[in-house]
């Protein structure tokens, strides 16, 4: 058992021997389900099904299912527009997130938001944000609410390590530690700010997370292709919030397979081949896990075909559904911009809100 | 009745609402332990504490993003920017997450947040200092822009703004805050006056002047001179709500007057004044006897230099001579 351990330090931390061996294939399945949504995404984006931009997850889903997994009821989820594995993570549908890219009125945010732009607000998961490090006081703001309404939660923020460099988010650690607020910022650093790597953007001693030590935040840093690492520091963290009310940064090494987006035409130019197949070949997420729990025992290849196999043809219907379901018809434009105007109040319907012909 | 001013009729509506839902709270700067730089949030820390009125650091992306998030979760912040100029370094949140994320969650979250705080020229702080955002706030869906002339309104204005489930961008005025000519005699027993609803400051037959904010005080004192010295008698329409806008109000006006000045604090590319104009030709033209002309601010940047920045800005004498221009 030591043996099979030796890759995953954190294995014996409390949170995952609490994991029993369904919890664990259940947190593979979420993997590899995020995996083959998001390649059938790609699939139909390449095919013009899609508009805009498709920022692909595919290499870095155990951090957002590691993290996740610990989620209690009064703990809350903001991510940047890298966001399908999060949504899938917190429990968001297929269909509702393909048919989103699809632009199709049964769609998450009913074909207003894109790729960019999932919510589940009834999953407590506040987004789903285009802009850099943008989310970064809404997490903050997650988590003062939580605060302010005496609330034990917890905010968890994710960032990717371009986000490291925004004023925003220098100015939310100032906030968190200010007010002592309790908010989890997780950097997923893929190591490259589009196409610019960490080294080209970032001033920093030995990690990003390190920056903490300026506001007088705990930080960790930790390996984020394995589950047991990721969940074990998230846990510390989670403790922190809920406990003491307190912030930490958390930053996970991971690596993005795609290019920042699928229109990004460089991505083949800042990385070397070698250097995917390499991230590929020893940390791929997926096989780690699923490797690891072949060695534990309690998973064999039967299974794994087996959820595998689901997994695509869940991806597969989510298509179809997507392909089947109607656009928005542009007299919906106008919905969805007012609560006042959409609620039918007294206050939306005073005075003129729209100003088109 | 007592008049009251513009600054403590802002102050007894933030006490009031602060008494009323328990999920109101001031955040801003200077506005606890300072009492606020413009006095508006006095003695409102001493009376609630800390929990309910909040000294936030310099910080305006950071504050009023959290502010924004926290309205998610279904607190309602009532943020002060110390200038609504400030409001530049925070653009992305006032814009990008309060004003879109309903809209793009497809419904299912609204942003129940205020941003108050002056917004204007004419007191001699150059043109970081000076700026006049409520057109460019107001061309944001899912943003309601209103800028208060009077105490009364101001006092009715804002416990409509804390009460709406949108985000409600509140632009005062330094300069209005003491005025008497600002105050009102204000009701004890409390009232609200809906956002999007103008109204006739004082009733005339040969010009509407049609203005928001301080512009409708000038305007105000400029139609009193044309009466006395031009025997022009100007109706003057106050918008009080630049976005949602009261159209009707405005359209009545100018088919009882058949004449239009918008005098605006705006400079004039793009002000609200030029929607007010799109607005009256396009469904008033056939009223209008005149052209619509307009009283903007001078298209410069804020002069510092005080005599040079009274002429910048509308004053009662370049308003009576563009009424004059009319003929």
């Amino acid at each position: 058992m030591l043996d099979q351990l030796a890759g995953h330090p954190h294995a014996d931390a409390e949170v995952n021997r609490a994991l029993s061996a369904d919890d664990k294939v259940a947190l593979l399945r979420q993997m590899v389900r995020i995996r083959r949504f998001e390649e059938a995404s790609l699939k139909y984006y390449n095919a013009g099904k899609m508009g805009g931009f498709l920022h692909l997850y595919i290499g870095q889903e155990s951090v957002a299912v590691g993290s996740i997994s610990l989620c209690g009821e009064n703990d809350h989820i903001i991510t940047a527009y890298r966001d399908h594995g999060h949504a899938l993570a917190v429990g968001m549908g297929m269909d509702e997130c393909m048919a989103e890219l699809y632009g199709k009125r049964t769609g998450c945010s009913k074909g207003k938001g894109g790729s960019m732009h999932f919510f589940a607000p009834d999953k407590n998961f506040w987004g789903g944000h285009g802009i850099v490090a943008g989310q970064t006081p809404l997490g903050l703001g997650l988590a003062y609410g939580l605060k302010y309404k005496g609330i034990k939660g917890a905010a968890l923020c994710y960032l990717g390590d371009g986000a490291v460099n925004q004023g925003a988010f220098h100015e939310s650690l100032n906030l968190a530690e200010l007010w002592d607020l309790p908010v989890v910022y997780v950097i997923e650093n893929n190591g490259y700010s589009m196409g610019t790597s960490q080294e080209r953007s970032s001033a920093f001693q030995n990690c990003l997370a390190q920056r903490g030590d300026a506001y007088g935040i705990e930080w960790d840093v930790g390996k984020g292709h394995d589950l047991y690492e990721v969940r074990a520091k998230t846990q510390v963290a989670l403790e922190r919030a809920h406990g003491e009310c307190r912030p930490t940064i958390l930053e996970f090494d991971t690596y993005r397979y795609q290019g920042h987006s699928v229109a990004d035409a460089n991505a083949k130019k800042y990385r070397t081949p070698e250097e995917i197949e390499h991230y590929k070949q020893n940390y791929d997420p997926i096989n780690v896990w699923k490797n690891q729990l072949a060695a534990e025992g309690i998973l064999d290849e039967g299974v794994y075909k087996e959820l595998d196999t689901e997994a695509k043809e869940e991806a597969k219907a989510s298509v179809d559904f997507a392909e089947n379901s109607p656009y928005p018809n542009p007299s919906e434009l106008t919905d969805d911009v007012y609560w006042e105007v959409d609620e039918g109040t007294e206050a939306g319907k005073t005075g003129r809100h729209f100003f088109h012909d | 009745m007592p008049q009251m001013l513009y600054r403590n009729a802002l102050n007894r509506a933030l006490d009031e609402e602060l008494a009323r839902d328990e999920n109101v709270v001031i955040i801003g700067e200077e506005v606890a332990e300072y009492n606020g730089a413009y006095k508006v949030t006095e003695g409102l820390w001493k009376k609630w504490g800390d929990k309910r009125v909040v000294d936030a650091p310099i910080s305006e992306a950071g504050f009023i993003g959290m502010g924004i998030g926290a309205s998610m979760l279904g607190v309602r912040p009532v943020m002060e920017l110390m200038f609504f100029s400030f409001a530049y370094v925070a653009f992305d949140q006032m814009v990008n997450n309060a004003a879109c994320v309903r809209y793009m969650s497809g419904g299912l979250i609204n942003a129940p947040i205020v941003v108050r705080g002056p917004a204007n020229g004419g007191t001699n702080v150059g043109a970081t200092h000076s700026h006049t955002p409520e057109n460019i706030f107001a061309n944001v869906p899912g943003l309601k822009v209103v800028c208060p002339a009077t105490a009364y309104d101001a006092y009715g204005l804002m416990k409509s703004a804390i009460r709406d489930n949108d985000p409600v961008y509140f632009m005062e005025n330094t300069l209005l805050y003491g005025d008497p000519a600002a105050g009102s005699e204000i009701p004890e027993a409390e009232f609200t006056v809906p956002i999007g609803v103008a109204e006739v400051k004082r009733e005339g037959s040969d010009v509407s002047l049609i203005a928001h904010g301080r512009s409708v005080i000038v305007a105000l004192q400029a139609a009193e001179q044309l009466r006395e010295e031009k025997g022009v008698s100007a109706e003057v329409v106050d918008l009080r709500s630049i976005r949602p806008l009261d159209e009707e109000t405005v359209l009545a006006s100018v088919a009882k007057t058949n004449r239009a000045v918008l005098v605006d604090e705006n400079k004039p590319f793009c002000g609200v004044s030029a929607q007010i104009a799109a607005t009256i030709q396009e469904k008033a033209f056939d009223d209008l006897d005149a052209p619509v002309l307009r009283v903007t601010s001078v298209d410069a940047p804020a002069m510092y230099s005080p005599p040079v920045e009274k002429e910048q800005i509308p004053n009662v004498r370049r308003v009576v001579e563009r009424v004059m221009q009319l003929g």
